[in-house]
């Protein structure tokens, strides 16, 4: 996978001239400066496109583009508690964006968050419904079980990487479905996590709510701007996380590790520390964002509790090119997206009209990048052969 | 009444296995070209839904397949110029793409009813009387049958043809596939195609002759079974198939078990296909069955 961050990385530099180029230095910076604002065009471009198929979809579908973006904006940004609910759910894309980061940069793609994320959320019901004792101790125990069942459970596929040569990304894929097996498992089996029995009504496959004591705290006041506290975690880890891959030897180590494995092995990396241990670690965050769903808004674990929030925040991670600081703006944005999208059935236009959106965005997110590499590749090899022809 | 419990049981299997059958020996294609696709269910998924529409309205089944079939290579189509001409990552095109597929079908069936149809199973007079496996085998939707072809098509295509080695000579060494003339791409696409091409049909097939409905998400992640069975079977066609009909017995047992009086933990035979999958991949992997350069974009002059 380590060739998917060179693309990344390289695109970041997509407008800067090759090195071989003969070119005097001012006709260079001339240069940088057109290639930006190409990049710029292209992006726009591309999300042009993006939003106008989606336009076109609704309306070939005989819906109003029009009173879709309204009720989008309605339901995502127009009042307080609008914008209080987006944040809400920006906050578990952002935090599963975060720990796919990591890992992407130490060129190991992970894709199983949404399986890491779902058993998270059921370790963190295990601890919040089973151990008893002060409720915000419980409530911090219940947040560290969720990483923990996340690292544990992408830890399996790190074990088998580095173990048998399993790859990654086939591992984390086929784990997500036995993760959800396993989930309803444990909330259809009375003694493990199903609901207690109430005597006239029917087992539902979920576990008991939480008690109210286990519910984060949220500021301010229904009907007005109020959103829950796990935004102020998801943030401060955007900045730990940025400032621990740019600032520190560990973070050094695993854009190393991404950047080039041989440099990074011949230099001391132990690959299956800082590769496992990162991927380890995107489990944990997933794991996280599933606890601060339980706590934060579902309350209880069923079968379809992770409700692809595992694979946006993914899609979040690759849209914002590995940094954890855009992460923050893509995340906000999905998150809006999600949140419209709730808003959207209730006008008639199915809310699945927000993956179709959302899906269209990423892959005008990908092409930029990807036609950058494709020209300035081109314009590399015209040069070479005029080189070779001059000599 | 055990013959009665074991025809039940392997005329689901089959039932089951064929949708899988059609998708796997694409993919089974696509991988040995280099391209672990992951957008299979996005292509299972669209061909169940333009399988299904097109039944619905014109009440031509096989139109529905050929409809099908359409659907899953348009997605092959974006997949393959994505992924094997501007060089973007498989796995993020093909994540988006099933994101993307799974919002358009649910979108477009949201608040509608199919017009039903109905299908009439092409029995084969003596073979479908041999006990046990007479009906499994012999006695299904006319579609179903193709695979008797297919498969053995299949293999002679990527084993004895040119183009079949050119396939795999692009999914182990695409570099040395690239100096000896090939363009490794090209070939890569192709394959991705084909692999659009029967998903496509094994959908259709779904959603059109067994369930002869569709749903939201009706595939729920069989594409991810038929990437399990390619894998458990070592990349090799007879192992994808012998998975495919296992992941269907299981699928069957799991359906009938509880209705003949058996106890079965249902979520562990959901959950077998991709076990058995990761368990053949822990013992496979040291042995180096995956194609050399599976999952690795090309790029001319990029080792």
């Amino acid at each position: 996978m380590s060739s998917f961050t060179e693309l990344v990385e390289k695109s970041v530099q997509a407008g800067e001239p090759a090195e071989m180029a003969p070119t005097p230095a001012p006709l260079a910076a001339e240069h940088r400066w057109l290639g930006w604002l190409g990049a710029l065009l292209l992006y726009l471009a591309s999300f042009t496109v993006a939003f106008a198929l989606s336009a076109l979809f609704v309306a070939l579908t005989g819906n109003s583009p029009r009173d879709v973006v309204t009720a989008m904006y309605d339901g995502s940004l127009a009042d307080g508690s609008a914008i209080g609910q987006t944040i809400d759910e920006a906050t578990p894309l952002l935090i599963v964006a975060l720990g796919t980061i990591i890992c992407t940069k130490a060129g190991i793609f992970n894709i199983g968050q949404e399986g890491q994320l779902i058993i998270g959320a059921m370790c963190g019901a295990f601890v919040a419904l089973d151990v008893h004792g002060p409720s915000w101790i419980i409530l911090i125990l219940t947040l560290l079980a969720a990483a923990a069942g996340g690292a544990a459970w992408a830890g399996i596929s790190a074990v088998l990487k580095y173990w048998r040569g399993v790859d990654v990304v086939i591992s984390t894929l086929l784990l997500i479905f036995v993760a959800f097996q396993l989930v309803t498992w444990a909330v259809t089996t009375p003694g493990v996590l199903q609901e207690n029995a109430v005597p006239g009504s029917v087992l539902s496959p979920e576990s008991n709510q939480l008690p109210p004591g286990l519910q984060l705290a949220r500021i301010g006041q229904y009907p007005d701007f109020n959103v829950g506290i796990g935004c102020f975690l998801a943030l401060a880890l955007a900045i730990v996380v940025h400032l621990a891959m740019t600032r520190t030897r560990w973070g050094f180590r695993i854009r190393l590790l991404g950047l080039n494995r041989d440099v990074a092995r011949s230099t001391g990396v132990r690959e299956w520390r800082t590769g496992g241990g990162s991927l380890a670690l995107s489990g944990a965050f997933a794991g996280l964002a599933g606890g601060v769903l339980l706590t934060g808004s579902v309350f209880r674990i069923q079968a379809g509790f992770s409700n692809n929030v595992g694979f946006q925040g993914l899609l979040a991670a690759l849209v914002a090119q590995g940094s954890a600081l855009l992460a923050i703006p893509v995340s906000l944005f999905f998150g809006a997206l999600r949140s419209g999208g709730g808003f959207l059935a209730s006008t008639g236009v199915p809310r699945y009209l927000v993956d179709v959106v959302q899906a269209l965005l990423v892959l005008a997110a990908i092409f930029p990048p990807v036609f950058l590499a494709v020209l300035r590749r081109r314009r590399e090899r015209v040069r070479a052969a005029a080189q070779a022809a001059v000599s | 009444m055990f013959v009665n419990d074991a025809t039940t049981i392997l005329d689901g299997a089959v039932i089951l296995s064929v949708p899988l059958l059609f998708a796997a020996c694409g993919e089974y294609v696509a991988e040995r070209a280099g391209t672990l696709n992951i957008s299979v269910e996005a292509m299972m998924l669209g061909g169940a839904f333009g399988g299904a529409f097109i039944a619905s309205t014109t009440g031509n089944l096989a139109l529905g397949l050929v409809v099908g079939a359409v659907t899953g290579v348009s997605i092959a189509f974006i997949h393959a110029n994505f992924s094997h001409r501007l060089s973007a990552n498989t796995f993020v095109v093909g994540l988006t793409l099933n994101a993307l597929v799974l919002g358009v079908t649910s979108y477009l069936i949201a608040g509608r009813t199919l017009n039903p149809w109905t299908v009439t199973p092409l029995s084969i007079p003596v073979l479908s009387g041999i006990p046990i496996i007479g009906q499994p085998l012999f006695d299904q939707p006319w579609p179903a049958y193709l695979l008797y072809g297919l498969v053995p098509a299949i293999y002679v295509v990527v084993q004895r043809t040119r183009w079949g080695l050119e396939v795999r000579s692009v999914g182990e060494n695409p570099q040395a596939a690239d100096v000896s003339g090939i363009d490794v791409n090209k070939v890569r696409r192709q394959a991705l195609l084909l692999c659009g091409v029967l998903s496509g049909v094994g959908g259709a097939y779904y959603s059109v002759y067994h369930v002869t409905t569709f749903n939201a998400n009706m595939t729920a992640g069989r594409g991810f079974i038929v990437i399990a069975a390619v894998i458990f079977g070592g990349w090799t066609l007879r192992g994808a198939v012998l998975g495919c009909l296992l992941f269907g017995l299981a699928d069957a047992l799991q359906l009938n078990v509880q209705a003949l009086g058996y106890q079965l933990n249902s979520e562990l035979l959901i959950s077998a296909p991709y076990l058995a999958a990761l368990l053949a991949m822990t013992f496979f992997a040291k042995r180096n069955r995956q194609p050399a350069a599976l999952a690795q974009p090309f790029v001319r002059g990029l080792a």
